[in-house]
C-alpha cells in the first residue's frame, strides 16, 4: 500500500505545483516507485513542470469516467523509470471529480506504488478538498508572507476536520511544513518572516525551506523538476526535504545569509 | 549613529508587525472555526438590543465559542459605556442547544 502525501497551501502561487514535481522526482530517485497525480482540473500545469505536456493522451478524468484505464493514462518519466505523472483534464472543471471516482483512483494506485502525490489546486472548493480526502500525509506549502501564512493555517484546519481520516476517527493526516520563497537576507533585514516566525504561528514540523532561487524559474522554463539541478541551492533544499521526509534528520540550510568578501562581491555571482 | 538611523531604528520592522498582526488573526479565526455560522447575525441582533438601552461602540460586543468534549460554551461580552466606574460587565454563559 502506497502513502499518499498531498502537497497543498489554500493560496495560489506559492510553489505547490513546483514541490509536487520535485518531491516526486526526489522520491523516485531515491528508488521508491512513486506517481504525482494532477488535482487542477482545468488549469493543469503538473505536465509542463515535469516536461511532459506534449506526451498527454488520457488524463484523470478520463480514468475516473472509465474512458481509459491507469496504464493508458499514467505518463512514465523520460528521466526516471520509478516517476509516472498522471495528468488532469485541461478541458473539464473541477466538479468532474467525485469522491468515489477519486478514491477508486488512488486505490488503484497505491497498489502498484510506494508513494502517491496528490497536486492540490489552489483554493479550499472541491478540487482541493479531493486532493487532500484520502492523504495520509500532508506538505502543506507557505511563503513567509501574511496571506499565504493565513490560508495556510485554514488549510491546516480542514486537513484535521474534513479529512477521511478525521471522518473516520483515525489517526490524523501527518502535517509538514515547507516554507518556500525565503530569503534570508531580507529575514535579517526584518523585512521578512523568519522560519521561527513562522513555525510560531502554524507549529507545525518543518520539512524544509526552500530559498528564493532563479533555479526554480530556469527549471520550470526547462521542464525539468528542479531536484535534477544538483548544483543549485533549490534543488538541493528540496532533496534534503525528501530526505527528512523519509525520517532521516539533517540540519536546515540557506536560512542563514551568508555575507560576501570583497573578492565574493566583485567575482561572485 | 546618525539621525537618519535614529528614525530608522524606532520604526518597527515590517516582518515584526507581519507577525504580530497575524498572530492575533489567526488566533481569532481558529476561534472561529467550526462555529455556528449564525453567530456574527446574532452578534448584529443582540447589539441591537443593547442600543435601545445603552450608547455603546459596534466593537463593544464580543462572542466567543469554546468546545470541549462536553459541551460548547458561548461566551458573550459586551462592555457598556463609562458611567463613572468604567466597569466591563460578563453578561454570562449559556449553553446552546
Amino acid at each position: 500500500m502506497a502513502r499518499i502525501i498531498v502537497v497543498t497551501s489554500g493560496k495560489g502561487g506559492v510553489g505547490k505545483t513546483t514541490t509536487a514535481a520535485a518531491m516526486a522526482m526526489g522520491l523516485a530517485l531515491r528508488g521508491y516507485r512513486t506517481s504525482v497525480v494532477d488535482f487542477d482540473v482545468g488549469l493543469r500545469n503538473l505536465d509542463l513542470i515535469m516536461g511532459c505536456e506534449r506526451r498527454v493522451v488520457y488524463d484523470f478524468i478520463n480514468v475516473i469516467n472509465q474512458e481509459a484505464n491507469l496504464r493508458q493514462a499514467l505518463i512514465r518519466d523520460k528521466r526516471c523509470d520509478n516517476l509516472y505523472i498522471l495528468p488532469a483534464s485541461q478541458t473539464r472543471d473541477k466538479e468532474a471529480l467525485s469522491k468515489e471516482g477519486v478514491g477508486r483512483v488512488l486505490e488503484e494506485l497505491s497498489r502498484d506504488f510506494d508513494y502517491v502525490i496528490c497536486d492540490s489546486p489552489a483554493g479550499i472548493e472541491k478540487g482541493a478538498y479531493l486532493a487532500m480526502y484520502y492523504a495520509d500525509d500532508a506538505v502543506v506549502v507557505s511563503n513567509p508572507e501574511v496571506s499565504s501564512v493565513r490560508d495556510a493555517d485554514r488549510m491546516i484546519g480542514i486537513l484535521a476536520s474534513k479529512s477521511r481520516r478525521a471522518e473516520l476517527g483515525e489517526e490524523p493526516i501527518k502535517e509538514h511544513l515547507l516554507l518556500t520563497r525565503y530569503s534570508p537576507r531580507r529575514v535579517e533585514k526584518g523585512e521578512m518572516l523568519s522560519v521561527d516566525d513562522v513555525l510560531e504561528i502554524l507549529a507545525l514540523p518543518l520539512l524544509g525551506v526552500i530559498p528564493e532561487s532563479q533555479a526554480v524559474l530556469t527549471a520550470s522554463n526547462e521542464g525539468l523538476p528542479v531536484v535534477l539541478d544538483e548544483k543549485s541551492d533549490a534543488g538541493q533544499a528540496y532533496r534534503d526535504a525528501v530526505s527528512r521526509y523519509l525520517g532521516e534528520e539533517l540540519p536546515h540550510r540557506f536560512i542563514h545569509h551568508e555575507k560576501k568578501g570583497l573578492f565574493g562581491r566583485l567575482f561572485g555571482g | 549613529m546618525g539621525l537618519l538611523d535614529y528614525f530608522r531604528t524606532t520604526r518597527p520592522k515590517s516582518a515584526h508587525v507581519a507577525k504580530e498582526r497575524l498572530q492575533i488573526l489567526v488566533a481569532h479565526e481558529r476561534k472561529m472555526q467550526g462555529a455556528p455560522s449564525y453567530l456574527p447575525q446574532m452578534q448584529k441582533e443582540l447589539l441591537a438590543v443593547i442600543r435601545k438601552y445603552a450608547d455603546v461602540d459596534d466593537d463593544a460586543i464580543s462572542i466567543q465559542m469554546e468546545q470541549d468534549d462536553e459541551r460548547e460554551i458561548l461566551e458573550v461580552n459586551i462592555v457598556l459605556p463609562d458611567d463613572g466606574t468604567g466597569k466591563k460587565f460578563d453578561t454570562g454563559r449559556v449553553q446552546p442547544g
